[in-house]
């Protein structure tokens, strides 16, 4: 049956050398008025039949391969060349277990050295770990470093309001149960503001580069004000972004996390991606995860193995960095693909244009009655556009008659924010689609603003 | 010193070394290729800020060609399901069925958002919600969340759910959990990661929870008690009704570990043994691939009295639908939830393998699967029994643990027979795991291995029992015809070369 | 079954340090039973010099390829003096954990603790019983 090999012959054969007489025995020890209950299941499928189930409820989903995309918000709808996707079903990659056994499993390994080297280059960070789940658990493990970085004796972690609202989330489900406490995010606190809070309680501050709504905070003066208070500064970061704009390095960031799948790592409704995190080497030893090392094998040819071993869970159990076992290693694969592919120059071309594209839409935008772009920072790819009416109004409207997925509507998670959508633009995004995106918006302010007159 | 370091390594290997095997990316290719042709600007150039941008960014300089050819070389350097056996207990390494890589890349699933309107990916969401039933179905629960990314995760949640619970009776007294010396180290880890203490209790002499050491640490300070079923060395629990009284006697709760429940589909549901959560491993159980260590997905499933805790959003039915209508899917929060554990839904992608999964075997077919697990586990054991000690003589479940050595064998050890069993083209067992078994070797096979395949691994196993009376040095030297010999793991941790990049000089 | 050095001028805990008082100092370090179980050493952490130690507490750890493992002061005192060669050649604990593998040299602060430690011979016992 399916994948079961099994024949008759073979089951007769392998019961009797177990020594009982049927399968039901191999089950003797579960307590038998609990064993083998009824399971309310469908019937099992052929291959034809699962696959036109599947096909069906994927084709129940808007999808950008058939829409016009402007939505963002922490998953970008990037450009993602053949060659990862080809590379990833390999099953020597796909169907290997963590390379625990360094002699059955160099390409693993050696494809995460690769990987934890590009990472530092992009961020300018002395060491990478083989990645996290995502963006947003980074960002939690980031807070866990500072916490014993400063032996739980500060308690305090700043995080500024333009980091993406779920990422905050997932920090305060991480540490529910010991004693961090997570301020400065509730209001609309500017950096100067959140320097103000600095004090000798401060573990780290966090800000997020580019911020949530796109836009480039001057970061100057920030990380000495952290260091002078004793703190870490951690910085969330778009790695597209990290081809164009300083490296959080650069800036004087001690940790750096953020979302991977921008690298070459398809939308798939929110998951798996990749969540990726590097610091300074000294404090290699106190952070989570996996990480691959460079050495020797008995012939003096070099090879690679998973290092610092003993920090984890199976090793140090209650007092391991963190219960993390897996990294998301063929998402880190896949990152490692892409960032090889695009390269020096590929990457900066990407972002470039990412950057030109952003900024003629929200120019175009700007330029229409009733809607205003705020531009007075530095953004990259993403903009905050108010509008004359209500974001999920528009957005019906868009996808109904337009074919196009608008943004982010902001006052999900801001009250402050009504009637404000923030939009991506990515290289994806054709000119002309970001100029019917315009016409779309005109069109139904002319309708709308019409209906209003009546 | 860094930098001394990094250029000792590219100037490749010392005098008479051997070539690395495969050239680090960045060794190969040359300064302006670019491995992908992207598209000129069709919009008016904007001014970019100069100030703000870097001046260099230090990435590899190749060809689609070299990227290719670099990346399959890697490949080949690996062992993987798809090439060899691998027995590699408490893990589950399991065929990963091809049509469920196809469904995953369906254009509706992965060129979907995760934000969009909720109306507009109403597929994705029945997905999301049928697995969630079939789950709950499965394990006797009342509630699924999909959020977990792995089962470490999952666990998490878990604990952390027991905990909110507890605090939410005004009983934040209760901070101990309780986890058998044989558990996976994750146990103990998340407990602390949750605030909460460990009190470890040993097995007695059949690998079971010593019960009379359990009474003694039962009290109202007991938060909860995690534990795998079956255990970690393969074998039921003899008296899991006894444990859980003892639990809930004392007013604690049941977490199960489910990275066994290969061994539990169709045979018994978790929640009718009285456990109270528990999560699943997707990647184990229901075969989503491993991807070289992740992505996983770990699923966790509540009863009634932690199901308003569970992690969120969660997807449920807003309008129920008619003989004409689908039912409206949407996310929501449970009621006292613990929160978010990641961004957006969970591993979306390994849902969709995982339902396509469930679907192909339907309840009988789930049944089957543990019925087979569980003989090629027994078949095995029965085959090296009498060759390679086994500490606990009795039937197992999906998997079973023996010794990896010999009282009249000096010097032979498990890491000897791991390596060497590569040398026969066979992934290595779980070594050293469970701790409290010397010299473990943990053997899980999966019901995708035919019996001949289950044959070929005894027959190594049997020869290399040979070989360590007859001539240990292959052993001690193995393995022989992997891409590397074994690897300087001490080295490794002394001179921590984890990057193969210059330093930038602000980054000190 | 493997012998371990127990240098009868030495007191020993129960978690395998080991203390040599010279007058009113002592230095401090991991029997050789430890360095042995430990196997090959990759990475020390020490304290500074003016930490003081309490008995019992953890103020070093140890970390070999396969395991991670804090060391606990057999007495109290301030640090006087720490062996910053281990910074770089933690296998030195390995190769000569009585000698030039020492932790940390303390200003002992209550000479009355010495007292509860074990002498060579009962920690050799110990040694024995925990094979």
């Amino acid at each position: 049956m399916s994948y079961i090999p099994h024949t008759d012959a073979d089951r007769a054969a392998m019961l009797e050398a177990i020594g009982v007489g049927s399968l039901d025995e191999l089950f003797d020890r579960v307590p038998a008025a609990l064993r083998f209950p009824k399971l309310n299941l469908p019937d099992g499928l052929s291959e034809m039949e699962v696959a036109a189930e599947l096909r069906g409820l994927a084709s129940a989903n808007v999808h950008a391969g058939d829409y016009a995309i402007f939505l963002g918000a922490g998953a970008y709808n990037h450009f993602v060349p053949s060659v990862i996707n080809h590379m990833l079903l390999r099953g020597e990659f796909y169907t290997a277990y963590t390379p625990y056994q360094p002699e059955l499993s160099q390409g693993t390994l050696q494809a995460i050295f690769e990987y934890q080297s590009m990472m530092c280059a992009l961020t300018g960070m002395e060491v990478a770990n083989a990645s996290h789940y995502d963006g947003a658990t980074s960002l939690a493990e980031a807070a866990t470093l500072a916490r014993a970085v400063h032996r739980g004796k500060r308690t305090k972690i700043i995080l500024s309001p333009g980091i993406h609202p779920q990422y905050r989330a997932v920090a305060r489900t991480y540490h529910q149960g010991n004693e961090l406490k997570f301020v400065g995010d509730k209001g609309s606190a500017t950096i100067p503001d959140l320097i103000d809070m600095l004090d000798d309680d401060t573990a780290m501050l966090v800000v997020s580069y580019p911020n949530f709504f796109g836009q480039i905070d001057d970061l100057s003066g920030l990380a000495t004000a952290v260091h002078q208070a004793g703190a870490l500064l951690c910085m969330v970061v778009d790695p597209i972004a990290l081809g164009l704009f300083k490296s959080p390095g650069e800036l004087g960031a001690d940790i750096v996390v953020g979302e991977g799948q921008p690298l070459g790592i398809p939308l798939s409704f929110g998951g798996p991606y990749l969540g990726f995190f590097a610091t300074r080497k000294k404090y290699v030893r106190q952070i989570a995860g996996r990480i691959v090392g460079e050495t020797l094998d008995k012939h003096g040819r070099r090879a690679y193995v998973m290092t610092l071993r003993p920090r984890e869970q199976d090793i140090r159990r209650e007092k391991a960095t963190s219960n993390i076992c897996t990294n998301q290693g063929l998402m880190a694969l896949a990152a490692c693909i892409y960032l090889s592919l695009m390269g020096k120059h590929g990457l900066r071309r990407v972002a470039e244009l990412c950057y030109h594209k952003a900024h003629y839409a929200a120019a175009q935008i700007d330029a229409l009655d009733g809607y205003s772009v705020d531009m007075t920072k530095p953004f990259f790819k993403e903009f905050v556009v108010t509008c004359p009416r209500p974001v999920a109004e528009l957005n019906d409207y868009l996808l109904e008659h337009w074919g196009i997925v608008g943004g982010y509507d902001l006052s999900q998670d801001y009250p402050n924010r009504a009637n404000q959508m923030l939009v991506a633009v990515t290289e994806t995004n054709t000119k002309d689609e970001i100029d019917t995106l315009v016409e779309a918006l005109r069109d139904h302010e002319a309708h709308a603003g019409h209906e209003h007159t009546h | 010193m860094e930098t001394e370091k990094l250029t000792e390594l590219k100037t490749g290997p010392a005098n008479g070394a051997p070539e690395p095997l495969e050239p680090l990316i960045y060794e190969l290719g040359a300064p302006g290729r670019v491995g992908v042709s992207l598209p000129k600007t069709d919009v008016p150039e904007a001014e970019l800020p100069a100030d703000l941008l870097r001046a260099d960014l230090d990435l590899p300089e190749v060809s689609e060609l070299d990227v290719v050819r670099h990346f399959v070389r890697l490949s080949q350097l690996n062992h993987s399901i798809d090439t060899g056996f691998y027995p590699l207990g408490s893990c589950t390494m399991k065929y990963n069925p091809k049509l469920n890589e196809d469904m995953a890349r369906l254009p509706g699933f992965a060129l979907a958002h995760p934000l969009q309107d909720p109306t507009a990916t109403q597929g994705a969401l029945a997905l999301m919600y049928t697995l969630q039933q079939w789950l709950a179905e499965i394990s006797g629960m009342k509630a699924v969340s999909l959020q977990p990314a792995a089962g470490a995760q999952g666990e998490f949640a878990g604990i952390l759910m027991i905990r909110a619970y507890h605090l939410a009776n005004g009983e934040g007294h209760r901070t101990k959990i309780i986890v058998p010396d044989s558990a996976h180290g994750t146990n103990p880890a998340t407990t602390a990661m949750a605030g909460l203490q460990v009190v470890e209790i040993p097995s007695d002499e059949n690998g079971d929870v010593d019960l009379d050491k359990l009474h003694e640490v039962c009290g109202d300070d007991v938060a909860g008690m995690m534990i795998t079923v079956p255990n970690t060395l393969g074998v039921f629990e003899t008296h899991i009704k006894d444990i859980v009284d003892a639990i809930h006697g004392c007013g604690g709760l049941m977490y199960m570990d489910g990275a066994n429940m290969n061994a539990m589909l169709g045979v018994a549901k978790p929640a009718d043994l009285g456990f109270d959560v528990m999560h699943y491993n997707l990647h184990k159980t229901f075969s989503t691939p491993h991807g070289g260590g992740g992505p996983g997905s770990g699923p966790v499933a509540a009863g009634e009295k932690l199901a308003p805790f569970l992690p969120g959003p969660v997807v449920t039915v807003l309008e129920e639908g008619d003989d004409e209508n689908p039912p409206l899917y949407g996310f929501t929060m449970p009621e006292q939830s613990i929160g978010r554990l990641k961004a957006f839904w969970g591993n979306f992608g390994m849902m969709v393998r995982a339902f396509a999964y469930i679907a192909t075997y339907g309840a009988q077919g789930l049944r089957s699967v543990t019925d087979h697990a569980v003989l090629n586990a027994n078949y095995i054991r029965a085959r090296l029994k009498g060759v390679y000690p086994m500490p606990f003589d009795r039937m197992c479940g999906h998997e079973f643990v023996c010794e990896g050595h010999w009282k009249d064998i000096e010097g032979v050890h498990a890491l000897d027979i791991s390596k060497r069993l590569m040398d026969y083209g066979i992934h290595p067992p779980t070594n050293y795991f469970p701790l409290i078994v010397p010299e473990a070797l943990l053997i899980e096979p999966t019901e995708t291995e035919s019996k001949e395949a289950c044959d070929r691994f005894v027959e190594a196993m049997l020869k290399i029992a040979e070989e360590a009376r007859t001539n240990p040095e292959l052993l001690h030297e193995a393995p022989h015809v992997t891409p590397v010999g074994r690897v300087d793991d001490v080295l490794a941790a002394k001179q921590l070369v984890l990057c193969c990049r210059p330093i930038p000089e602000h980054g000190a | 079954m493997a012998e371990w050095k127990t240098p009868e001028d030495l007191k020993y805990t129960e978690n395998d340090e080991w203390i040599r008082v010279e007058g009113d100092t002592a230095k401090i370090g991991l029997t050789d039973y430890a360095q042995d179980h430990l196997s090959d050493l990759v990475f020390v952490e020490l304290p500074d010099v003016g930490e003081v130690l309490t008995k019992g507490e953890a103020f070093a750890s140890v970390e070999s390829v396969k395991a991670a493992s804090d060391v606990y002061a057999p007495a109290s005192g301030e640090v006087i003096a720490v062996n910053s060669k281990l910074d770089d050649a933690p296998e030195t604990i390995n190769s000569d954990p009585y000698g030039e593998g020492w932790f940390v040299e303390i200003k002992l602060s209550n000479k009355a603790e010495l007292n509860d430690l074990m002498d060579a011979a009962a920690y050799a016992k110990h040694c024995a019983a925990r094979e």
